[in-house]
């Protein structure tokens, strides 16, 4: 691979994705209200786990290396964060009611 | 390098998709009404995300990938379904923790395979399995130490040694070192096994002398280095939805950490390092005796008072939940709503152990989220406010805070409960919180002190109010 290339693009690409995705994120999480913090944490939790892909790229290779066990468990971490991640956000999410209505 | 074939294009724009999920899903996540949904959104960008991947021809591992999903997936729904809502500071801790790891353990992954297949890489790349590997350990150990603090199977004082400073000083130095050498000099295995120990030992160090009470600040910061982390992991694999991912997510834990401080009236900085030398706030100086007097109330008295009144403000401190009486505090207000008496909370950033923590217990007992108002939304309210109930809360109610500027707690955002015509602080005794001293408020001629097990109180408030 080219010194400088990520995915067949220059490298100064993907940081300018990385820089204007950190933006995004400042402008969207700036609105989100106190009271939705913690569901807002641990589901933004859940999406580092989109580390997941990766995991699943490094233990892609079928032979048994050291790179594939250290990936196996990788995978199993990030498979933690984005399960249990995104299950927990919604169980706390699903108590967020309104005043009237939606009550049991 | 060669152009993409048309199957790992299908991949790219699938992986666009996820991402625009994500953005969309963080997007409705900023409202209640939505929220929901928004974390449904992208759980689904997860899954085309995961779906997708297994269409790459490297990924042929099948039985291994479908293996380790298993684990982690029951792993991760058993811990979701079980944990408690006052537990959920050391879930997301965890949580943290294990994203970190599992980016650090994919950078680790990478650096052995272009070791053991003594394969050339880009500059960037190598710099981005160094970040990766850092960060990410940080993340994972710091995370274990913050769980258990806020677990309390650690010490949630801080702990500090001396020449602590330096210690982390001399760390980070030699990271510094390691990172270069690696990068610039030779991809020297022994010296990365040596990063990867020192990294483990950093994340613990940077957090055992923080205590207990900034938590809320400590896991959004881990929050932030989880998302750097994934970014990291992204950019050693050349994988832009991990990029993104990654950033969006290092953003929010750096938003909220802001948020934390601020609310605290403390600096990063100061919150990081504040342990260290300077002797812990309020703990200096000369203890002045207390001469004044608070003025005691029956459970009977506070219940006519609230049942009388027009408008009730709670005021939820984290005592509250410890005691477990949200539920009860619920029941009060729902026999207050009933006799016509205007009922809002007010919840201070810091009122729990995370961001929002105390807006989940108050969901969780049922309490309706457009009864919570936050600093801002409810400071002007208090001057027209018959009775202001302060329950388990002490720091944050504290007008020395805001008119004392010689007081140690000076210039915290607090609430202004003092302004209400009457305040009633359920309290156990007269103990100070943890700022370590004496909160006014106790001895305003509009506070009058129910003390009590926060839950007793109530629940004796409840009763007494049916009785009316």
């Amino acid at each position: 691979m080219a010194d400088t290339e990520v995915l067949g693009m220059p490298l100064i690409i993907a940081l300018y994705i990385f820089v204007l995705a950190v933006f995004v994120g400042f402008e969207l999480i700036t609105k989100v209200p106190p009271t939705l913090h913690t569901p807002l944490m641990s589901g933004a939790n859940a999406i580092s786990g989109i580390t997941i892909i990766g995991a699943m790229i490094v233990v892609g290779p079928k032979d048994t290396t050291t790179a594939v066990i250290v990936g196996f468990a990788a995978l199993i971490l990030a498979t933690i964060n984005v399960v249990g991640g995104f299950m927990v956000t919604d169980r706390m999410l699903q108590m967020f009611r309104r005043r009237q209505g939606g009550e049991k | 390098m060669e152009l993409f074939t048309d199957r790992d294009l299908f991949i790219q724009y699938i992986y666009l998709a996820s991402a625009t999920m994500f953005i969309l899903g963080i997007k409705l996540l900023g409202s209640p009404a939505t929220a929901r949904k928004g974390n449904l959104l992208a759980a689904a960008a997860m899954f085309i995300a995961v779906l997708v991947t297994l269409v790459n021809m490297e990924v042929l591992n099948y039985g291994l990938i479908a293996a380790g999903v298993a684990i982690g997936a029951v792993i991760g729904a058993v811990m979701a379904r079980t944990i408690k809502m006052t537990a959920m500071p050391q879930m997301v801790a965890i949580f943290n923790g294990v994203g970190g790891g599992a980016s650090a353990l994919i950078a680790i992954s990478e650096f052995v395979r272009i070791t053991e297949e003594s394969a050339s890489v880009a500059k960037h790349e190598e710099i981005a399995i160094m970040l990766g590997t850092l960060i990410g350990l940080v993340t994972l150990t710091g995370s274990l130490i913050a769980f258990g603090k806020l677990q309390e199977i650690m010490p949630t004082r801080p702990i500090t040694f001396p020449f602590q400073n330096i210690a982390s000083g001399a760390m980070f130095a030699a990271i510094v070192g390691m990172v270069v050498y690696l990068v610039a000099v030779d991809f020297n295995e022994t010296v990365f096994y040596v990063l990867i120990g020192t990294s483990l030992l950093l994340g613990i160090q940077l957090v055992i002398p923080i205590g207990g009470a900034d938590m809320p600040v400590v896991i959004s910061l881990l929050n932030s280095y989880s998302g750097v982390a994934a970014a990291a992991a992204g950019f050693a694999l050349g994988n832009l939805v991990l990029i993104v991912a990654g950033a969006l997510v290092g953003a929010a834990g750096l938003i909220l950490t802001q948020i934390m401080t601020k609310a605290m009236n403390r600096s990063l900085a100061n919150v990081v390092f504040g342990a260290f030398g300077a002797a812990p706030s309020g703990g200096g100086g000369e203890v002045a005796v207390e001469t004044r007097t608070a003025k005691s109330v029956s459970a009977e008295d506070v219940a006519v008072m609230l049942a009388y009144a027009r408008s009730v403000i709670f005021v939820p401190g984290y005592g509250l939940a410890v005691a477990q009486a949200q539920h009860q505090v619920r029941e009060l207000a729902d026999l207050l709503e009933v006799k016509g008496v205007r009922v809002k909370y007010a919840i201070h950033p810091v009122a729990g152990r995370m961001p929002g923590h105390m807006n989940v217990l108050l969901a969780e007992a049922n309490v309706p989220y457009d009864e919570l108002y936050d600093l801002d939304e409810i400071n002007d309210d208090f001057k027209n406010t018959d009775v202001a109930i302060v329950i388990g809360a002490n720091d944050v109610t504290n007008p020395a805070a805001r008119d004392e500027p010689d007081s140690p707690v000076y210039g915290m955002p607090i609430l202004n409960v003092d302004h209400a015509q009457h305040v009633i602080v359920l309290k156990r005794g007269m103990s100070p919180g943890f700022a370590g001293i004496d909160n006014d408020l106790f001895f305003k001629d509009n506070t009058m002190m129910l003390f009590g097990d926060a839950r007793k109180s109530v629940t004796a408030l409840v009763t007494e109010v049916k009785a009316l």
